[in-house]
């Protein structure tokens, strides 16, 4: 069973178990336009939720990915290194950027459900 | 998007909504960053057939006096360039300085077919201090006038001409770097061939209530794609051409911006420009900084404010202009270092978020120029 929630800095967190996967969401995608470098932390590194975690770079900017939740990072999605523009393809699926090992599930009881989020885009 | 109610809008302003175009604020006025295809279609497109822009916000002005001599003697006062030398049709791009060398802006300066008038294009953020500027050094018989009802729209790309030529065939007949008074489908506009891609193409400036006309009349042409201020900066990038703001601003010479080939060769043995003994100096003797184009060997970018360093680790310039090449697939940019670095093929680093990313002075243009000379 897993589960997806969602942030107001526009990034989606799948839970299974204890492991946490991380992407930016369509809307996020769709924002930045033609991502053309993705910067992800290094396997190991312990985030704190909020904090930094990420960069994606457009042809126009560059934007901070941050952790939804806290956690250690288990695996991060190398593919996305070679082929930026996956973020924008599949940016809730194969685009993922990070998988978490939590350490506190409040904080994902805390994010939006996929019908809040879609609530709060369309407020934006 | 919510500041955008209270900016100013250009003729196409209803176009660029209809066309999706994601509007943003630009030097005053709400224009489109991009439309649905996006910046690297865009890009891509105008390199490749033919893109539309709306160049609008741009200051475009009239330098009317009793003669040629007397106006280009005017502007003359005011830049390093040779105006009195200008033949009647043809363009010059040139910059006002100020009394220290530094660039109050970069501007298009056209001779009209009328005796005594020039046509000047100034940068959007700009021009209300050019304006300023330039009449409170204007002889008594010079008058700078605003031509500002009118629409500036940009098709470039290498099938522009193609595809201006099935609604006015002179244009095709033009040159790089002339302009003449022509006919649009029966519209009366101004058109160059000119603009800021270093792909060929035109500038057409015409009246606001038929902008929308020529606008549309344009991308209905199988070559044409709308194309966003995104794109319009990364092809200029690519180009190596200079943004006002960023590249250049009032503390600049055109020495140091690497811009030396804009100081006419009879205005260098006269020094009758501002500041020529500093500028003719710097010409002799070497800037403390030059302008440079760095390719970086990764793919992240470097932006606009990140510090350049030698390979020993010393901060040596900054990033002026930054982002990502279409063209090339890699990262690009532009910034000012001292001469000692200035040479191609120079080894230095770019700073970002705490790394030291591997770059190298490059020759600009990134990208050739395909001007149609």
């Amino acid at each position: 069973m897993s589960e997806t929630r969602f942030s107001k800095d526009h990034e989606w967190v799948r839970l299974e178990g204890d492991i946490a996967t991380v992407g930016i969401t369509r809307h996020a995608a769709e924002q930045l336009g033609d991502v053309v470098f993705v910067e992800l932390p290094e396997v190991g590194r312990n985030l704190t939720a909020h904090g930094e975690a990420a960069v994606v770079e457009s042809v126009k900017a560059a934007s901070d990915v941050f952790a939804p939740v806290g956690g250690k990072v288990q695996e991060i999605n190398g593919a996305l290194t070679d082929d930026p523009a996956g973020v924008n393809a599949d940016p809730e699926g194969a685009g993922w950027f990070f998988k978490l090992k939590i350490a506190d599930r409040s904080e994902f009881e805390g994010l939006m459900r996929q019908g809040d989020y879609d609530a709060f885009v369309k407020e934006a | 998007m919510e500041a955008t109610s209270t900016l100013k809008r250009t003729p196409l302003y209803d176009l660029h909504v209809e066309l999706g175009g994601k509007m943003v604020e630009f030097a005053g006025y709400a224009l489109a960053v991009y439309y649905p295809g996006g910046i690297m279609k865009e890009h891509l497109h105008t390199r490749a057939a033919a893109g539309l822009f709306d160049v609008s916000h741009m200051g475009q002005r009239q330098l009317v006096g009793p003669d040629h001599a007397t106006t280009a003697k005017a502007l003359e006062a005011l830049t390093p360039g040779d105006i009195v030398g200008l033949g009647a049709g043809r363009m010059r791009y040139t910059m006002l300085l100020n009394p220290d060398g530094g660039m109050v802006d970069d501007l298009m300066v056209t001779r009209t077919a009328e005796d005594g008038r020039l046509g000047l294009v100034f940068n959007g953020a700009r021009k209300m201090v050019d304006d300023a500027y330039v009449r409170a050094r204007l002889p008594r018989a010079v008058e700078l006038l605003p031509f500002e009802d009118r629409a500036l729209l940009a098709l470039q790309g290498p099938k522009a001409a193609a595809a201006l030529g099935r609604h006015c065939p002179q244009a095709e007949a033009l040159s790089f770097m002339t302009a003449s008074s022509a006919s649009f489908d029966g519209i009366a506009c101004h058109i160059s061939r000119s603009g800021y891609t270093g792909e060929d193409g035109f500038e057409i400036s015409v009246h606001a209530a038929e902008a929308q006309r020529v606008a549309r009349a344009l991308l209905a042409e199988p070559e044409v794609l709308p194309i966003g201020l995104g794109a319009r900066d990364s092809l200029r990038l690519e180009a190596g051409l200079c943004l006002y703001g960023h590249d250049i601003d009032e503390t600049t010479s055109p020495v140091e911006a690497n811009l030396v080939w804009t100081i006419a060769k009879r205005r260098k043995i006269d020094r009758d420009f501002p500041a020529a003994p500093k500028i003719m100096g710097q010409l002799f003797d070497g800037a403390p900084r030059r302008r440079v184009g760095l390719r970086l060997s990764g793919r992240a970018p470097a932006r606009e404010g990140a510090d350049i360093a030698s390979r020993d680790g010393q901060i040596v310039g900054r990033v002026t202009s930054g982002g990502f090449s279409p063209s090339l697939n890699a990262p690009i940019a532009m910034g000012y270092v001292p001469p000692a670095f200035a040479e191609d093929g120079c080894e230095l680093d770019i700073m970002v978020r705490g790394k030291a990313l591997a770059a190298q002075v490059a020759a600009l243009p990134f990208v050739p120029n395909r001007y149609k000379r």
